[in-house]
């Protein structure tokens, strides 16, 4: 089982009657809680975290995108990507990823991926995300009705790009190209995996299976809330006549380790209980623009009852503020003594069948040395009695194929300078 | 109230409801937004005196197709299909919301396919420091006061029928915002005042004085605009939609105009 450590880059100093005071954490977010030096050092704590769970033996380190969110500092999560190319040695760098209708012309993409393959040696996996409303059609301006389709031309486009080796035109509904033709392209051959983050939309897995991408299912809701969905996702690669294959899928969860179930209450409560009340204040009206979902996806959340359930409890918790006790016992976060995480983190691989974890050790406003030191009891601990999960029984098809460390170049240290 | 006739005529392949009711010189009227899943009181008033033609464009109640559509060229290139098989020759046309930035659009591209022209609260403006309600970042619980004067009457009529499937019409609603998405997302400006200049048919615009969706002084900006001659109405107590706050007093209103 391959394990990833993701890090969304919450603003940590959101106050704290945020929820009574501001209306929502995304779009409309008060542009003056933000202190660009507070940042400055959130940034470098960020990416800190970031180079020490790779340094730590972690199999891959994930990066995304969001907009106008204070729960995700990363407009371009490329950017963070390229620091990690220079700064992390062996691990993967799972970009998940960029929101291929927002780049104009999508190529943007394929060029940025493409170099972030070339520098990294050959570690990048390529995420495609469709994008939530809130980033695309209320900060970024899409128009709901025309996402999808400018999704799907771009992914196109894209793959295309990466494999023709001649320069070739393109007249697609949004994109009208004469000149195709990315300079450099990845190290990966034919590209780097690709893995699409998801909801529960039957045809993204049916297009993730006819495509054989990653479909990967970021909830905030843990593995609880997430079985259904994951149920859903395996009965349709059934009927599609896809094997089961644990690397096909991938999915996000919480975690916060400690010596023992009380310290591990003791530490977690307050990153908790500031990400599910702070940062899941998202304004409602940013959910669901028309033509965002489509009408078979509607009929089918109406009609399929497990979806139904997903969808509740989803729902419930975006209106109540949870405690900390309620978190873990609905399952959004898993915490515990190393032993008792690497149990439930067992369970949910298995029951679940995802053989790509993305582990969140970083949550709300949790600072750098608690999030190192879940992180570094993790990796010694939880690690190693979960990693040869599924490893013997399946392939992974859908990891990168990295240069040969001694054929990769090694970055110059760096010096301290001094001025004379 | 009369049962309209219906026929389905096909634009860019998909079907589009045309109703037609009363008797007397024709009158086309373009929907606005959430179009007509069913044939209202304000359409009886106006059918009562002329014969009225209502087609249903592309996405809204009684029609599909509005995903072929990319840009207002293809959305006007559509109003045009659909009205040129409703048999519009020189007649009358009345837009409300969407529907009337695509009367005008007609009546500028086309002169000779508009007599005269009857805007209720046009979109297709934008203008910053007075700009529209934004209808797409709603609560359901919103919807009914952003659109009417009397929010809870104006739940109802939106309310599933008995009769109808919930999901099926749920979704004919959401179908019907997001065929206005698709033409208006994200701020509703359509570069329509470029072409306002060539609408040289008498023209009447007619607004709520309570319209929260596109507020009432964007009528001078019309009237600014429009080449041809311009009446300004005001309908005291209405919201957007005028058609449902005050159906029989816009109704005579159009009339008292084309009369």
């Amino acid at each position: 089982m391959k394990l990833c450590w993701f890090h969304l880059m919450p603003y940590t100093d959101l106050p704290d009657d945020f929820k009574d005071s501001h209306n929502s954490v995304w779009v409309d977010i008060d542009s003056r809680l933000f202190k660009p030096e507070k940042a400055h050092h959130m940034y470098n704590d960020f990416m800190d975290e970031l180079e020490f769970a790779a340094e730590s033996g972690f199999d891959g380190v994930c990066v995304n995108e969001h907009h106008q969110n204070g729960y995700g500092l990363m407009p371009s999560p490329n950017l963070i990507a390229a620091t990690l190319a220079r700064r992390t040695q062996d691990a993967a760098i799972i970009v998940m990823g960029n929101s291929l209708a927002l780049y104009n012309p999508p190529l943007r993409v394929a060029e940025e991926f493409a170099m972030l393959d070339c520098m990294s040696g050959g570690r990048l996996v390529a995420g495609f995300p469709v994008g939530t409303p809130m980033d695309t059609c209320y900060a970024y301006g899409m128009n709901p009705s025309q996402l999808r389709e400018r999704y799907y031309e771009a992914h196109d486009l894209i793959l295309k790009a990466w494999a023709e080796p001649e320069p070739f035109a393109w007249n697609g509904r949004y994109n009208k190209l004469r000149y195709v033709n990315p300079w450099p392209r990845p190290v990966q051959s034919p590209h780097p995996p690709i893995w699409i983050p998801g909801g529960g939309s039957i045809e993204t897995w049916q297009w993730c299976a006819e495509q054989n991408h990653v479909y990967a299912y970021l909830s905030y809701f843990g593995y609880k809330a997430g079985v259904a969905t994951m149920n859903g996702f395996w009965r349709e690669m059934e009927n599609l006549g896809k094997d089961p294959n644990p690397f096909r899928a991938g999915f996000l969860q919480f975690v916060g380790v400690a010596e023992n179930r009380d310290e591990a209450l003791d530490l977690y409560r307050e990153p908790a209980e500031y990400f599910y009340n702070r940062c899941l204040h998202v304004d409602a009206r940013y959910a669901n623009p028309p033509g965002y979902t489509s009408e078979a996806t509607m009929r089918a959340k109406v009609k399929s009852q497990v979806l139904q359930a997903a969808r509740r409890a989803t729902d419930q918790s975006m209106i109540t503020a949870p405690t900390f006790e309620e978190i873990v016992d609905k399952g959004y976060v898993i915490i515990g003594s190393p032993d008792e995480v690497a149990d439930q983190l067992r369970e949910v691989a298995i029951n679940l069948n995802v053989g790509h974890l993305m582990l969140l050790l970083q949550f709300g406003n949790m600072g750098k040395e608690l999030t190192l030191h879940n992180t570094e009891l993790f990796a010694k601990q939880v690690m190693p009695q979960i990693n040869g999960l599924f490893e013997n029984e399946w392939q992974d098809e859908w990891w990168p194929q990295t240069m040969a460390a001694s054929t990769r170049s090694e970055p110059r240290p760096i010096l301290q300078t001094t001025l004379q | 109230m009369n049962k309209p006739s219906t026929r389905v005529v096909k634009v860019n392949g998909s079907g589009c409801r045309i109703w037609e009711n009363g008797d007397g010189e024709p009158l086309v009227l373009l929907s606005g937004f959430g179009g007509y899943p069913n044939w209202v009181p304000f359409l009886e008033h106006l059918a009562s005196k002329r014969r009225l033609i209502v087609p249903s464009l592309p996405g809204y109640p009684g029609a599909d197709g509005h995903r072929l559509l990319d840009n207002q060229l293809d959305w006007v290139s559509a109003t045009l299909d659909l009205l040129e098989a409703a048999e519009i020759d020189n007649t009358d046309l009345i837009g409300l919301g969407p529907g009337a930035a695509l009367a005008a659009e007609v009546a500028a591209m086309v002169q000779t396919h508009v007599k005269r022209l009857v805007l209720i609260a046009p979109v297709g403006l934008f203008d910053e420091a007075n700009p529209l309600g934004d209808i797409w970042a709603l609560r359901d619980s919103e919807v009914p006061a952003m659109f009417s004067s009397q929010p809870e009457k104006f739940a109802e009529a939106l309310s599933c029928p008995e009769n109808e499937d919930e999901v099926e019409w749920r979704i004919l609603q959401t179908r019907a915002r997001e065929a206005a998405a698709r033409m208006l997302w994200p701020i509703g400006d359509t570069g329509l005042a470029k072409r306002l200049h060539r609408i040289t048919a008498p023209t009447l615009l007619l607004w709520g004085d309570a319209d929260r969706v596109v507020p009432p002084d964007y009528a001078n900006r019309f009237a600014d605009l429009i080449t041809g001659p311009c009446e300004i109405k005001i309908i005291d107590g209405s919201g957007h939609r005028v058609d449902f706050d005050a159906a029989e007093q816009t109704a005579k209103t159009i009339l008292s105009f084309l009369h």
